[in-house]
């Protein structure tokens, strides 16, 4: 493990109600400690009526779990969770616009599809867009691949992501609803289990 | 079920009288006419104190829920009335207080058109609310106004804001009644307590050689205080308090040892250094009681008791945190916890408080200097009190000075601005929390800097007729600050010489009879005849201009470098 103060990548995951404002309220909650946001995506979730928030952030271990805490604080947030890298399964879009003259004239199209798992989304006499998914990594080659063809216009996704040891959210949202939920809601987790805590 | 017609006004009334409210402080404005026009015919059953600035509102709101252990209600309209709530809000978030501020709005269709008097208040006030909600259609009324009270008053206490557009409060709607708040699924007020935890921290106390206990509001938040004397009681612990946590524990009770922190008691500032085992309990470490984090109570295990998860672990790490509302966590944590004499361990509080007695405490109260001292005038309003009178301080060195010396035999006695620091508290605060305990005897303790920021609010004691005894400590000088000043600055005073009006006159004006004394032969007098005086009094003492508020812990030095001059 990592040490607490050591900077890292933390996807954040947050069950929310549907509130307007809710975004600004989970917002300010970074921006008070300076803390830059790298990717915020929100969704809906598993569960008609709940929305799922993703955020992404590089901080340390003790900052974030401070951070959670305060946002699981939050009136309308049922439950937030905070994962490093190896416990998610994530994805990003990207999208990529090219001009079509310069595209097939200069490269392979075919070459580009396979080698970075593209899809061609529009293809107009004018330009082309591809798309890609997957991690920062990938979807950065291949904007390396097209920059040196005048790429047009780039833009990528937040992250969204599975963790990989959740069973959802279902029964937990019951439990919520009881006017004396278990301990499943009401766990001690921060307290309890101190390092292996927002394990689902 | 049963319906009848209702204006969205009507029923904010009606969601008020239903949750018990009996007292409003407010100040009426365009956006928020449909809810005063109401407030016309239901001036039998909600009184409503006209105030003379919104922050005066929120301040008297404040000090009503303090003293009172209710929540604090408070009307102002859009804009300019909205905006001078969020010092009252700051104010009440970082001390916990529960409130529900209720804004008009401008209607709902000008939402966003820069409409005259609309601001933003939603997004203005997020930060320093627990809860916000706008409402633009009537019907949500009841549920929401419901939602408020909730979750201002549960859990850990906090503001909340209802904004309500001018449309929704003309709205009639069909009114089904109103029907409290008791769940709402997002929200978990407390707990489900562990015993596992409270069995660590048993064990962990019996253990203990030198166990210290520090108390803070949620003891008071969480009405808990007898259950907190049993178990200092049952376990002869020594027990200091954060400056909120004052009045909790009567100040005379032997284990009581005083107060930590920055201008805290010699003992207990010193010896969390050396304790084995602190016992935190409803209090969140903040860096005036904490001193340098990096020295602070390395040596001690330490059990942290608080309803609010965010707080354990925020600035000091607990070996046990005892999640939950203490007034259920400690019967618990007594019920485990053996009987022990700690009296030698008591002594060595004594010892400490015998040197702060001779070196600080003494000078202090019984000044040999010409020069009259706070310290003093607060012995003197003990004397005639008895210790049985609401305290509000406002801030800077009278409020250092009347926590440390003031005493106290009930709870909800000592209302300050803690976290916030809020100059200008007191005259307001201490309004409210005459009208919420109209048995007791309010004192306004003020600085001359800090009266002169809310003293519009006499306008509001003279209308009211309330009974509050205003007691200002001049030394011609924003204290404090020059305090710093001259220990950390060389002396190099900026800004911190401030002349102040005849504030005996400023009364009179007002209609408030009024003194000031600059002799010490007439000070006794002076006090006793304030306290007599039927209806408010104000009574203005002149100390000296360059005394300090000793001891000390210099910013960014450990609790144990406290300095006793």
């Amino acid at each position: 493990m990592k040490d607490e103060n050591e900077k890292q990548e933390y996807t954040i995951t947050v069950y929310t109600e549907n509130q307007v404002g809710l975004l600004n309220r989970i917002a300010i909650i970074f921006s008070r400690r300076k803390i830059n946001v790298e990717s915020l995506n929100t969704s809906p979730s598993e569960v008609p009526g709940i929305h799922r928030f993703t955020i992404v952030v590089e901080e340390s271990r003790d900052v974030v779990l401070k951070v959670v805490r305060q946002i699981e604080k939050q009136v309308e947030v049922l439950k937030a969770y905070y994962n490093t890298n190896d416990e998610i399964v994530w994805q990003e879009l990207a999208l990529y616009k090219v001009l079509s003259e310069e595209i097939t004239e200069k490269v392979k199209v075919e070459r580009l599809l396979r080698e970075y798992g593209a899809r061609a989304v529009a293809i107009r006499k004018d330009f082309i867009v591809f798309e890609t998914t997957g991690h920062r990594e990938e979807t950065n080659k291949l904007m390396k691949a097209l920059e040196p063809y005048g790429l047009v216009e780039f833009v990528r996704s937040a992250r969204v992501a599975i963790i990989k040891e959740s069973a959802g959210f279902h029964e937990k949202l019951k439990d919520f609803e009881k006017r004396e939920p278990g301990e499943e809601v009401t766990e001690n987790e921060y307290l309890g289990k101190r390092e292996a805590v927002f394990t689902m | 079920m049963e319906t009848k017609k209702l204006t969205g006004s009507k029923a904010v009334l009606e969601a008020c009288i239903a949750e018990g409210v009996d007292t409003i402080f407010g100040y009426p404005g365009g956006a928020i006419m449909p809810i005063y026009d109401a407030l016309y015919d239901y001036k039998e059953k909600l009184q409503h104190i006209l105030v003379r600035h919104e922050q005066g509102g929120i301040h008297a709101g404040q000090g009503y829920a303090r003293s009172s252990g209710k929540v604090g209600v408070v009307f102002a309209t859009s804009g300019p009335g909205a905006t001078n709530l969020v010092t009252g809000l700051a104010d009440a978030m970082i001390d916990s207080t529960p409130l529900v501020c209720i804004t008009g709005q401008v209607f709902a269709h000008l939402l966003g058109t820069d409409a005259f008097q609309e601001t933003d208040v939603i997004n203005i006030t997020m930060p320093v609310t627990k809860w916000n909600y706008q409402i633009t259609d009537a019907t949500e009324i009841p549920g929401i106004l419901a939602k408020a009270f909730y979750i201002a008053r549960s859990g850990r206490p906090g503001p909340v804001l209802i904004d309500i557009s001018k449309n929704a409060q003309f709205q009639e709607f069909d009114y089904e009644g109103y029907t409290k708040c008791n769940h709402v699924r997002s929200y978990r007020p407390s707990p489900i307590i562990r015993k596992e935890y409270i069995d660590e921290a048993v064990q962990l106390i019996n253990n203990a050689k030198k166990p210290l206990v520090v108390f803070g509001q949620g003891v008071v938040l969480g009405k808990a205080e007898k259950e907190f004397k049993k178990f200092i009681e049952k376990s002869g612990m020594p027990a200091a308090w954060t400056i909120l946590g004052l009045s909790a524990l009567p100040t005379d009770h032997p284990q009581n040892v005083g107060m930590v922190g920055m201008h805290g008691n010699y003992g207990p500032n010193v010896l969390t250094n050396e304790c084995d085992v602190l016992i935190a309990i409803g209090m969140r470490f903040d860096d005036r009681v904490t001193g340098r984090l990096d020295k602070y109570a390395k040596q001690a295990k330490i059990i942290h008791l608080d309803i609010d998860p965010s707080e354990i672990d925020k600035n000091v790490k607990a070996d046990v945190g005892v999640w939950g509302d203490c007034k259920e966590t400690l019967p618990l944590l007594t019920l485990g916890i053996e009987q022990k004499d700690r009296s030698e361990w008591l002594k060595v509080f004594a010892d400490y408080a015998k040197q702060e007695y001779d070196q600080c405490i003494q000078p202090e109260l019984y000044p040999t200097t010409p020069e009259m001292t706070m310290g003093e005038v607060i012995r003197i309003v003990n004397e005639t009190t008895k210790g049985n009178a609401i305290v509000v301080t406002d801030v800077g060195q009278h409020q250092m000075v009347t926590c440390r010396y003031a005493k106290f035999n009930e709870t909800r006695s000592n209302i300050t601005s803690g976290g916030l620091g809020t100059m200008g508290f007191s005259l307001p605060a201490a309004i409210g929390a005459k009208f919420g305990a109209l048995d007791r005897t309010v004192v306004a303790v003020i600085g001359d800097g800090g009266f002169q920021m809310t003293l519009q609010e006499l306008g509001t004691i003279m209308q009211t007729g309330i009974d509050v005894k205003i007691l200002i400590l001049n030394n011609q000088f924003l204290g404090m600050v020059r305090q710093w000043q001259d220990m950390f600055m060389e002396k190099r005073y900026s800004f911190v010489d401030i002349q102040s009006p005849n504030y005996v006159m400023l009364a009179k004006s007002y209609g408030i009879e009024g003194a000031k004394v600059e002799d010490r032969a007439d000070l006794v007098k002076a006090v006793e005849t304030m306290l007599a005086h039927k209806g408010s009094y104000l009574l203005e003492v002149m100390v000296g201009k360059e005394n300090n508020v000793f001891p000390m812990v210099p910013q960014g030095c450990s609790v144990s470098e406290i300095r006793l001059k």
